[in-house]
Formats: C-alpha cells, sequence, structure tokens
C-alpha cells in the first residue's frame, strides 16, 4: 500500500509540474502573437474564446499571478483548452480530441510490438551469447542510432514511391468514409503498415541490447546454476528463470524511456502525414497556432503519465516484491 | 538498462577507493571506445577546419549545374540550385558537433550537481531531488523542445543547446544517484569523514574519480540524444534552416522532392548522423564493459570453452557430451 501511495503522490506531482510549466511557458516568452492575431481578427472571434486565451496565456496582465493560476485550472478542469488560431477557431480540446484515437493506435500497437520482439531477441541472444547470434547486436545498434526521421523518408522512398507496395501518406483512403466496417479497417491497417514498421525498426535495437545485457548479467545468478543442476529443460531455465527476472528491469526502462518514445513517434507522423497528434503539432509550430502547441503538449504529457501508470501496474503483477511490500 | 548493469557492478569498480588519474581513461582502453572516439575525433576536426576545406561555399549557387548526380568537380553532387553537398555536410559538421557537445556538457554539470547531491545527502530531500529527476524523465522532450524552440524568431545555438540540455539531464542524474548512494557507505567514504575532511573535498576528491564512468557514460548518452534531436529540429524547420547542419540538408532535400531519385543529396547527411551516433554508442559500450565485466567477458568464456569441446548452454553447469 505505501508503494501504491508514493507511485500515485509521484504521479500527481508530475502531472501538476507539467500543468505548471504549461502555464508558465506562454508567460516567459516575450512577444505576444496572440493579441496580435486577435487585433488581426477583430469581431471573428467570440468575447468567450478571447477571455479563455487571455487567461491561458496570461494576456490579462493586471491580476496578481496567483489568480491567473487558479483561473487557468478553472478552466482546465472545464476542458477549454482555448481556441485554435490555425484551424478555423476550433476548440483546442476538439482538434486534440479527433487527433488523440490515431496516435494512440498506431503508437501504442508498434510500441507494444517493438517492445515484445526486441525483448524476445534480446532474451534469445543472451542466452546463447558467444555464438553467432552476437553479430545481431552491431546491427541493432546501427538501427537505433539512425535518424527516425530519415529511414522513414527512405522507407517511403522505396516501398511507397518506388515499389508502390504501401500508401505513403494518411491514414485511410479519401474514397472511404470513416466506419466500421471491414473495408474501412482493413484500409486503416493497410494505410498503418509502413508507420509502424518504421517505428518498430528504430525502437528494435534499444529494446534488444537492454534485454541482452540484463540477460548475461542475470545468467551469472546461483540460481540459474541450481535450476540447470536441477535438470530442468534448457528453454525453462531461459524463460522462466533468466528471462524472467531479466525482464523487470526492462521493464521500468520501458516505462521511463516512454517519453522519448512518443517524441520519436510524433516525428513519424509528421513524415507520414498521420493525422496523429504530432502532424497536428507539426502544423501548429509551422502556423504559429500557440493555443494549440499548448494543448497539444498537455495532452502528450498526460498521455505518457498514463502509459507510465499502466507500466506500472505490470511490474507489479510480474515482480511479487512489489506486492509483498504492500501487504 | 544501463543503470542496473552500473550499479551491479559497483564493487569492481570503486573496490581500490581513491582512483587515479591514469585510472580514469581505463574504461576508454579497449576496442570499442577507441574505434568510436577515432570516428568522433575525425568529425571533431573537420568541425573545427570545415569551413576552410570545404571545395566550395555551402550557400553559392551554380545554375549550370543543379541536381547533379556525384561527379569529378562534385564529389557528392549538387542541390536543385546547383549548390555542392559536400560542402554542406563539411560545414554542417561545425553545428552539429558545436549543440551536441555544448547539451552534453551543460546536461552533465545539472545531472551532477543534482544526482550526485541526491545520492549523497540522503533522506527527505534525496526523495524530493529523485521526484524532480523522475519528472524531468516522464515529460516528453522533444515536443517540449519543439515549442520552446518555435517561440523564438531566431534560436541561436547556445539557447538550442540549453533547451536540449534541460530536457535531457535526468537519467545522468538518476544513474549517478543510484551510484553516490552506494558509494557513500563504502569505508574509505566513511574514513574520509572520520577525519573531518571537508564535504567538497569528500565529494571531490574522494568520490567523483569513482564516479567518472558513470558520468563519462550519461555524457555521451547525451550528446548521441542531443544529436538526434537537434538534426530533427533542423529537419522539421524549427531552428533556423540558414544555419547549415545535417538536419537543414536533409530539410531542403526533402522540400525539393529528392526522395527517392537524388540519394546524393539525402543518404550522405543520415549516414553522417548514423556514424556519429554509432561512434558514440561503441565508446558507450566500451565503459559499459568496463564497468560490468560480465558484458565483456561472456562471449569470450563460451567459445573458450567451445574450443575445447565443451558445450556449454548457461554460466556455470555444463552439458557433458553424451
Amino acid at each position: 500500500m505505501r508503494l501504491f501511495l508514493r507511485r500515485a503522490a509521484f504521479y500527481l506531482f508530475t502531472a501538476w509540474a507539467a500543468i505548471t510549466i504549461n502555464f508558465f511557458l506562454p508567460r516567459m516568452m516575450k512577444g505576444d502573437p496572440i493579441t496580435a492575431y486577435l487585433a488581426r481578427n477583430q469581431g471573428k472571434v467570440s468575447p468567450d474564446a478571447i477571455q479563455s486565451l487571455q487567461i491561458l496565456f496570461g494576456l490579462d496582465n493586471p491580476k496578481p499571478i496567483w489568480q491567473q493560476y487558479v483561473e487557468y485550472w478553472g478552466l482546465l478542469l472545464r476542458g477549454d483548452l482555448g481556441i485554435s488560431l490555425s484551424k478555423g477557431l476550433a476548440p483546442v480540446s476538439q482538434v486534440i480530441a479527433d487527433a488523440l484515437p490515431w496516435t494512440l493506435g498506431l503508437v501504442g500497437v508498434a510500441t507494444v510490438i517493438s517492445f515484445f520482439l526486441g525483448t524476445g531477441i534480446g532474451t534469445l541472444i543472451g542466452w546463447r551469447r558467444g555464438s553467432r547470434a552476437d553479430a545481431v547486436v552491431p546491427v541493432a545498434t546501427f538501427f537505433s542510432t539512425i535518424p527516425y526521421f530519415w529511414i522513414g523518408l527512405i522507407i517511403i522512398a522505396l516501398f511507397s514511391t518506388t515499389l508502390k507496395w504501401f500508401p505513403a501518406s494518411h491514414a485511410f483512403s479519401r474514397e472511404l468514409t470513416p466506419a466500421l466496417s471491414w473495408p474501412f479497417v482493413g484500409d486503416v491497417v493497410y494505410h498503418a503498415v509502413l508507420p509502424a514498421f518504421t517505428i518498430v525498426l528504430t525502437s528494435l535495437g534499444g529494446w534488444i541490447l537492454g534485454m541482452r545485457n540484463m540477460m548475461i548479467t542475470v545468467l551469472d545468478e546461483d540460481y540459474i546454476t541450481v535450476a540447470q543442476a536441477k535438470g530442468l529443460s534448457p528453454r525453462r531455465v531461459m524463460v522462466g528463470y533468466a528471462a524472467r527476472n531479466a525482464v523487470l528491469p526492462q521493464l521500468s526502462s520501458f516505462a521511463l524511456s516512454l517519453g522519448f518514445i512518443v517524441g520519436g513517434t510524433l516525428i513519424m507522423e509528421m513524415i507520414f502525414s498521420y493525422p496523429g497528434l504530432g502532424l497536428r503539432l507539426f502544423e501548429a509550430t509551422l502556423a504559429k497556432d500557440y493555443p494549440l502547441m499548448q494543448g497539444m503538449f498537455l495532452v502528450i504529457t498526460l498521455s505518457v503519465l498514463v502509459a507510465n501508470i499502466l507500466a506500472d501496474v505490470a511490474h507489479a503483477i510480474l515482480d511479487p516484491r512489489t506486492r509483498q511490500e504492500a501487504a | 538498462m544501463t543503470a542496473t548493469g552500473i550499479t551491479d557492478a559497483t564493487p569492481a569498480l570503486a573496490v581500490r577507493g581513491r582512483a587515479s588519474f591514469r585510472e580514469g581513461f581505463a574504461m576508454f582502453r579497449n576496442a570499442k571506445s577507441i574505434t568510436g572516439l577515432v570516428i568522433i575525433g575525425v568529425f571533431a576536426v573537420l568541425a573545427v577546419v570545415g569551413p576552410w576545406i570545404a571545395p566550395y561555399d555551402p550557400d553559392a549557387t551554380d545554375l549550370d549545374h543543379r541536381n547533379e548526380a556525384p561527379t569529378l568537380a562534385h564529389l557528392l553532387g549538387t542541390t536543385h540550385m546547383g549548390q555542392d553537398v559536400l560542402s554542406q555536410i563539411i560545414v554542417g559538421t561545425r553545428g552539429v558537433m558545436v549543440v551536441g557537445f555544448l547539451a552534453g556538457v551543460i546536461a552533465t554539470l545539472i545531472a551532477v550537481i543534482i544526482g550526485v547531491t541526491a545520492g549523497y545527502v540522503g533522506g527527505g530531500r534525496s526523495e524530493a531531488l529523485s521526484a524532480f529527476t523522475n519528472v524531468f524523465l516522464v515529460v516528453p522532450g522533444l515536443p517540449l523542445i519543439i515549442i520552446v524552440a518555435s517561440q523564438f524568431d531566431d534560436p541561436n545555438i547556445l539557447l538550442i543547446s540549453a533547451v536540449l540540455a534541460i530536457t535531457g539531464w535526468a537519467w545522468g542524474a538518476r544513474v549517478l544517484r543510484a551510484q553516490t548512494m552506494s558509494l557513500r557507505n563504502r569505508d574509505f567514504i566513511q574514513a574520509a569523514r572520520v577525519n573531518g575532511e571537508p564535504l567538497w573535498r569528500i565529494i571531490a576528491v574522494e568520490m567523483l574519480p569513482n564516479l567518472m564512468a558513470v558520468i563519462a557514460s550519461s555524457f555521451v548518452g547525451t550528446v548521441t540524444a542531443a544529436i538526434l534531436a537537434q538534426t530533427t529540429l533542423a529537419f522539421v524547420g524549427v531552428t533556423p534552416i540558414s544555419d547549415w547542419n545535417w538536419g537543414t540538408i536533409l530539410f531542403w532535400a526533402q522540400s525539393n522532392n529528392a526522395f527517392p531519385d537524388k540519394w546524393w543529396w539525402y543518404l550522405p547527411a543520415g549516414l553522417c548522423i548514423a556514424l556519429v551516433g554509432m561512434a558514440l554508442s561503441l565508446i558507450n559500450f566500451g565503459i559499459d564493459e568496463y564497468v560490468n565485466p560480465r558484458l565483456r567477458s561472456a562471449g569470450d568464456r563460451v567459445r573458450a570453452l567451445r574450443r575445447k569441446g565443451i558445450r556449454v548452454s548457461a554460466e556455470g553447469a555444463t552439458i557433458v557430451r553424451r
């Protein structure tokens, strides 16, 4: 229970920190793009929207900072993130709600595939250390150091422009209307193949190397020797004794590197014009759409926190020690 | 991943107590680290002398030689404006190396100050610093960098490095905290404390030499991340597209439809980034194997036994042929 409370406190603290960073960022910046925009578009923006923009960006300067902070929280709790300047003045929360499912689907599935595949390969080459399987290590290193946007562009050039096997952009064909039907779902999967493959390709190396190194460390432990002396099958020793313990640090590093992974996959969405958060963030930066950027950062950070909580739960299920502390 | 490896191997690292200056470089004395250092060294030299040895001015246009594949006059071909790609790569090296190095130095300084303090003080203050570190670890860095950088019209190199450092120090601080915590109860540190050595001396003279491998590895890791992030920013167009670095080259290549046919325009820049990243990883592998000898010897021991005709499926238990 104590551990659980500590983790909960940590997540609340991080969420608070992210929201507070989001509050102070626009206030520390020089210049005031929002007022300039509002002056240019007088009459088009509703007074309500102007008021929320003023609270979000601290344009209402005479008020003391703590009062601005309280009003900012009030706005967030009502789910009001202001209006997007580049998306026809649509509410930011609406723009993000439209984009979020695409990102969660693509990045979520690709990351999970990459984690399981990488951990599996890492287990095998850690177990067969000193054999020809070690040749995987330099290859994996190379793929984890190439810039993801570059490999994305090359994969588009190869599989889409030249071979014409897969579409290079968008999440589904323009002719189709989104519906829960087989043709539409099939089309979505077809469009997701290249971006998902690229994400897996670039992130796989890290998981392979991490798991291999943990396996090699764990294989020196006495309980592995005991398990083998008992005559257990090599497979059982590899999976149930070595990998079972080596995966725990792998899972913690998975949770902690999520923020980093998300950053990389956002770039993928830009390259593949995939209608998720990454593409919207890119469009927002080009259009200097500050309300959309701020809202985006908040939602991305909170999503990463939720993913971290899930990884924590998985860790608690796999590691009896965390549960023992609770009893 | 490295975190646990390093903490597991502490006895091997710190058992001698005060490490000498010569030992400080022992972690680089292996084939992997040396290969990595040599590659980085070549690029570092290029960063210094680049503008003088580049065959052309990277901005100079030559409308008679546009979109040319590599020739003797232009070893890596030309862009849509007839600019020499090789010169752009050579001149762009400085931007990449300076930002990577600066971000690495700043981030490592923050990591050492916060990590070592959090590891040494213990108790509630240590927990607070650790929570602070974890916040920076969890908050996704790249979106934050993009948002901060796009607030400025013309972000300069120092600003970009500082932003990259602020989003990149947390991992190092976390590893350093763990390592410092395991060091502070060692006999030689206790002895120094009982002898009445001042705090700064305990940290600077007794502890830091034993933390060098961890510090070096976190420095190298930050530089790798900073170079990737910086070229990404340049490619996305958030940082000024007039400053040459490898990301800018890819930005121009992509916006002028260089993919897939004009390979000479986009392949070299990407390969250079990959090469630097690879070199930095090699240095870190060398350090990892120095810190955690199991990683280094595992393969060798199995191979040596196999030469003797003994098949080893896992350490310790050998399976004799039936």
